[in-house]
């Protein structure tokens, strides 16, 4: 990751072991702070364990079995409600950037839904579908299908129609137009509006697992609070910051892979 | 007659017309030339042609057939390009193979084929963004010949390139043409660029574009910029275009 323009490249290897370095700098420094809470008796040091206890913590969990069964389900949830909403989102979001009458139906809509906090909506959808399985997944889909549904929009629309052109004079029929003009032209956009929806879902399936869930990684640090579990809580936390990464660094493998004709070597 | 325009005119919303009743018919196998200032519609007709832009008035056939949209039958060379950046040269060849769907390897026979006459046929597994100005165009050129087309449409095909790629381009053309024999029509405004390529050059008024006069070029298939009869007609033109011109800054 390229974090500012300004000074001299640093090379792979060097780039890696800086990028460990802070890491362990990071882990280190929380370590001292917690260790400083305890010795000097500042605050009750159960409210800041060390990062040694967080990981205790979890291979407890982990020992007892219980662990897997909580990330399973998190995962599962994200994956079913990511995947349904990217599927809906980019199914609809096309042919609503292709057609202009389609927009200006659409268009409106989605608008008004869209700066409502998704949050916002998640007890109606538990009115609406019960507390299970559903609501979560559900509500997954309903958060992550507006970024990846406009970032759509917005790439079918600012197409460069030159390149519709071309293929219609080359005999392009529509439907070969969208498979092999529209989507792969689309295809970096959509792919940042995929990042955005990774990201979103690991923060709003933690909300819904506060809520009348029984497994997951939300539950796990709802459940800490309830019981003053302070390392489970931390330990969750480090699993979902963890999870989402590997979100994230799996997007944006695809995008290398599917967009290696941006910057060929 | 291969193209047949007649009467078509062009007016966009409710301004003044850019188009005015051309009646042009285009042989078999000709080379022709539309030139013209700024402005005058040359572009407008031929995305008519290509099927792009349907015309306010009249209509234009092609073998005998009206032009209601785009086709495989008339391959377009743009300015811009527009070649698909996320396939390689061989794959922007391919493009209109695979929607005929030809079997692989005649594809690969084709695409060979064109990737060679433009002479780049090394560079066939680059993308776009690797390429030149220059290059990009006879990719864009192979794309469209490969596919082929009996009638080829050049908007200002040469236009955004520097003075010695675009004469090396030209030469090319002409090569190809000696070879490919398809009927071309093609927008410049670059008098030289007419004379060297065509053989006939159609001068338009500025708007309403309307045909003012047209010009044949008997000089033969292969062209010497510098011949005292290639200057003649260079010099007979350019005094038509300059009295468009100056009507424009009247």
């Amino acid at each position: 990751m390229e974090w500012g323009l300004r000074g001299p490249a640093v090379a792979r290897r060097r780039a890696l072991r800086l990028k460990l370095a802070a890491i362990v700098g990071f882990l280190a420094l929380w370590s001292i702070v917690s260790g400083a809470v305890a010795a000097l008796k500042l605050f009750n040091p159960i409210f800041l364990p060390g990062p040694w206890v967080v990981l205790g913590a979890l291979v407890t969990l982990a020992a007892k079995g219980q662990l897997w069964g909580h990330v399973v389900a998190t995962l599962e949830r994200v994956a079913v409600g990511f995947s349904t909403g990217a599927v809906l989102a980019i199914g609809f979001g096309l042919p609503v950037g292709y057609f202009r009458a389609l927009r200006n139906v659409v268009e409106p809509v989605v608008e008004l839904l869209r700066p409502i906090p998704p949050l916002a909506m998640l007890p109606l959808f538990i009115v609406w579908v019960g507390i299970g399985e559903g609501s979560k997944v559900g509500f997954i889909t309903y958060a992550t299908f507006f970024p990846m549904f406009l970032t759509t929009v917005h790439a079918v629309r600012h197409l460069d129609p030159l390149l519709v052109r071309a293929a219609q004079s080359l005999g392009a029929r529509p439907a070969q137009l969208f498979f092999r003009v529209i989507l792969p032209a689309a295809l970096p956009e959509i792919l940042t509006g995929i990042r955005l929806g990774v990201a979103l879902s690991f923060f709003v399936i933690v909300i819904s697992e506060f809520i009348g869930a029984e497994r997951g990684l939300g539950y796990l640090i709802n459940d800490g609070r309830n019981f003053f579990l302070v390392p489970q809580m931390l330990g969750a936390a480090v699993l979902l910051g963890l999870l989402g990464y590997t979100g994230n660094a799996i997007a944006r493998a695809a995008e290398r892979r599917f967009l290696r004709w941006q910057s060929p070597s | 007659m291969k193209i047949q325009i007649a009467g078509v005119g062009k007016t966009f919303g409710s301004g003044a017309p850019a188009l005015g009743g051309i009646d042009l018919e285009i042989a078999e196998r000709e080379f022709v030339c539309l030139l013209g200032p700024s402005g005058c519609g040359k572009s407008t007709l031929l995305n008519i042609v290509a099927g792009f832009l349907a015309p306010t008035t009249g209509r234009v056939l092609v073998d005998g057939s009206p032009v209601t949209a785009p086709g495989a039958d008339r391959g377009v060379v743009f300015q811009e390009y527009v070649l698909f950046p996320w396939l390689s040269v061989a794959g922007n060849v391919e493009f209109g193979l695979k929607l005929k769907g030809l079997s692989r390897a005649e594809r690969e026979r084709t695409v060979a084929r064109y990737l060679d006459l433009v002479g780049l046929g090394a560079h066939a597994a680059k993308f776009p963004t690797q390429l030149s100005g220059g290059m990009k165009q006879r990719v864009a050129i192979a794309r469209a010949l490969a596919n082929s087309p009996s009638i080829i449409l050049m908007d200002e095909p040469f236009g955004a390139l520097d003075a010695q790629t675009r004469e090396v381009l030209q030469d090319e053309l002409s090569r190809i043409q000696r070879l490919e024999h398809k009927t071309i029509v093609f927008v410049t405004h670059s008098i030289r660029e007419a004379v060297y390529l065509a053989d006939r050059v159609v001068v338009m008024t500025s708007a309403p574009g309307r045909i003012k006069q047209i010009f044949e070029v008997k000089l033969g298939e292969v062209r010497d910029r510098f011949a005292p009869e290639f200057t003649e007609i260079e010099s007979a033109i350019t005094r038509t275009v300059k009295e468009e011109v100056a009507k424009v800054h009247e």
